[in-house]
């Protein structure tokens, strides 16, 4: 059972007059454990499926099943619920509050889950000792480089838990060498288990994952997936129809 | 738990822009400000009137006055009887719901002299020792009448300080308080012997007047000694009570009457019969059952009338309304402004954070806590506002007393602050409302591409 279920999805915005398909008729699974990346030029809709994807937006034709439910007509507050629990975000610009300390801000999405003051401070002393910023916990995010502020960001998208963890291009505002290590991070969660669907822009940043989806004009474009031995690229498109299955 | 964390980041916010807060708050401060001082004045200034009301002789003081006979009973009027000491007696046995009855003679226009020095008090009046209970005297120096003086029509008086100021020389003139027991003062050329003397009556704002005009000898007149304008500070109740010179009422009958009457008896009628009720509930009651002793001694001959204090009261409550609803709305329509500053400085701050409200929602803040952290962040600006309000309200009432010291004294009031407080922090969530309805709507991926 897969864990994301895409089924002829579509996104249309109305722009003025002009109609604009976002994401034409996109279906998609993956499943628990993998580690994905998004990619395609700016424009393609690769953030729209993003955001569809990150219960951020409902989708305005077809369906889609997270973690056994139907979401694309969830109310507002139940894809809240949703964000908060089963899904953690990183973010190119680390969207840290900038008022809050390390500490605190990892600490929010257990404020609103509504866990006790002890265990958010305990859960998210772990998650800062895991990416190793647990004697920053007191500082503000402008006192931290990029790279600790990105590590900071994945230690608040991981603390409730998640079932999917998004970064859309997380190394794109870190230099090459800082990139390096955030991409080593995502390896070495993907290998505990940790579902990672990576959007980017970047060819070279796709090639870490295993499998990469191409999204060209709202449509997949390839789906490859390096785990289907013997298959060589050009047989790609055909491997996602038994994905699709 | 969670609302506290909403409050302490609301007081985050506040803090990180003190200066924009602290404006903010301003038309909230001078609103609750000017709220409670405004009530503490009013509520002073109907002090001093019930002050003075009570100078006058307390509330449930009731005048028996002398009216013309009715048109129906004009045939009747040559048997009038008029107020008498018959009158008196008749309502102390037969009216149970009076608590006292006193009943007052009247030297018209008399005059006290001492050697060369002589003046008109208020009154020279014969009476009862009832009076004392009556017009709420109290006896600082020496005795009042007593039942011997009385019967034997003694020539003996007691006074006010005010004829003491007058005769003898007041604290101020002389350094020192003089108590003029024992002396001799003449009514009307009559010889009368001084054997008591009333406390000093004074209102609030007299006494400090005096204390000022004892600590600052600069504010003495110069030049020649003289009375500053007429009437003025005289023509008061406290002038009037400290004016008045009382003897027994036998005396004033026997002394002063003697030259009127009828058949060899001096004229009996009474310038006044006051009364007092035994409760203010009862008042309606009580006068009945007055009227039905005096149509009785009066043999159905209506020529007298009852003058409550009703009016004053309604008078005092009028304007003292007045005062209250003027200065409420003036202090409402402030409270109103600050609501709107507040109501401003929200939409201004969430426009500002879009992006972290974005944020937010992205890690799983629904609608409505963001709608409540924004609420309780202009709550708690309202209440800080308001608090801080209070204490200025303080400043300002001492100001106040300081600027005008011989006004009356204001009295701040705990219910007033806490309805100046429930006020505030109701529009604080007024205010609150909108700005917090918008940052709640706000699209997530719109709100976190937002520059």
């Amino acid at each position: 059972m897969p864990l994301v279920e895409l089924r002829n999805v579509s996104k249309i915005y109305h722009l003025g007059g002009e109609t604009i398909r976002a994401l034409d008729d996109v279906s998609l699974d993956i499943d628990g454990g993998e580690f994905v990346s998004v990619i395609g030029p700016s424009g393609s809709g690769k953030s729209t499926l993003m955001h569809i994807l990150g219960c951020l937006d409902s989708p305005t034709h077809g369906t889609i099943k997270l973690d056994e439910r139907m979401i694309h007509d969830a109310s507002p507050r139940e894809l809240a619920f949703i964000r908060n629990r089963k899904i953690g975000f990183v973010f190119q610009f680390f969207n840290l509050l900038p008022k809050l300390t390390v500490l605190q801000n990892v600490e929010l999405p257990m404020v609103y889950a509504g866990v006790s003051g002890r265990e958010r401070r305990e859960r998210s002393m772990r998650m800062l000792q895991m990416v190793d910023l647990d004697n920053r916990s007191k500082h503000r995010p402008s006192q931290l480089s990029g790279g600790q502020q990105q590590r900071v960001a994945i230690a608040r998208a991981l603390v409730n838990n998640p079932k999917i963890l998004f970064a859309d291009e997380p190394t794109g505002n870190l230099d090459s060498h800082t990139g390096e290590a955030i991409l080593e991070l995502f390896r070495e969660l993907s290998t505990q288990g940790r579902t990672i669907i990576l959007v980017t822009h970047d060819p070279e940043i796709a090639a870490v994952t295993p499998r990469r989806i191409e999204i060209r004009d709202g449509k997949v474009a390839n789906n490859l997936d390096a785990r289907l031995a013997g298959l060589d690229r050009q047989a790609g498109s055909a491997a996602a129809a038994p994905a699709l299955g | 738990m969670i609302l506290i964390n909403t409050i302490l980041i609301g007081l985050k916010e506040i803090w990180t822009h003190k200066f924009r807060s602290i404006l903010t708050m301003l038309g909230i401060i001078l609103g609750v400000a000017s709220l409670v001082a405004m009530a503490a004045i009013v509520k002073g200034m109907e002090n001093g009137m019930k002050e003075a009301l009570i100078a006058m002789g307390g509330l449930d003081k009731v005048l028996i006055e002398q009216q013309k006979v009715p048109v129906h009973q004009n045939h009747l009027r040559d048997m009038a009887p008029g107020r008498t000491i018959r009158d008196v007696y008749a309502l102390k046995e037969s009216a149970p719901l009076l608590k006292v009855v006193s009943p007052e003679m009247a030297l018209e226009r008399a005059l006290v002299a001492r050697g060369p020095k002589a003046y008109r008090p208020s009154e020279v009046v014969g009476v009862w020792k009832a009076v004392l209970d009556m017009n709420l005297y109290e006896l600082q120096h020496g005795r009042f009448f007593n039942e011997l003086d009385e019967e034997s029509a003694n020539n003996v008086c007691v006074i006010g300080t005010g004829v003491r100021d007058e005769l003898f020389g007041s604290p101020q003139e002389a350094g020192r308080d003089i108590v003029p027991l024992g002396q001799e003062i003449r009514i009307n050329d009559q010889p009368f012997t001084i054997v008591g003397m009333f406390k000093h009556y004074e209102s609030e704002m007299d006494r400090k007047k005096r204390e000022e005009g004892l600590k600052d000898p600069s504010q003495q007149a110069v030049g020649p000694v003289r009375q500053r304008g007429w009437g003025g500070r005289g023509w008061n109740a406290f002038w009037r009570k400290n004016n008045m010179v009382y003897i027994p009422l036998n005396t004033m009958w026997v002394r002063f009457r003697a030259a009127t009457g009828t058949n060899n008896v001096p004229d009996q009628t009474l310038t006044d019969i006051d009364v007092k009720v035994a409760s203010l509930e009862m008042l309606e009651p009580a006068l009945q059952q007055a009227r039905n002793v005096l149509m009785v001694t009066h043999q159905g001959i209506e020529d007298f009338n009852f003058r409550t204090q009703e009016n004053q009261i309604e008078d005092i409550n009028k304007r003292i309304q007045n005062a209250r609803l003027s200065g409420g709305i003036i202090a409402g329509l402030s409270l109103l402004v600050g609501g709107i500053g507040i109501m401003n400085i929200m939409l201004a701050s969430i426009n500002e954070r879009i992006r972290e409200i974005g944020i937010c929602k992205a890690i799983g803040a629904t609608g409505v806590s963001i709608f409540l952290q924004i609420l309780i962040e202009s709550v708690v600006i309202s209440i800080l506002g308001a608090l801080l309000g209070l204490a200025a309200s303080k400043g300002l009432v001492v100001l106040l007393s300081e600027l005008s010291p011989t006004q009356n004294t204001p009295v701040i009031q705990t219910q007033v602050m806490l309805v100046a407080v429930g006020f505030s922090a109701a529009v604080g969530i007024v205010a609150g409302l909108f700005p917090a309805v918008k940052a709640a709507r706000l699209n997530p991926i719109a709100a976190l591409r937002y520059e």
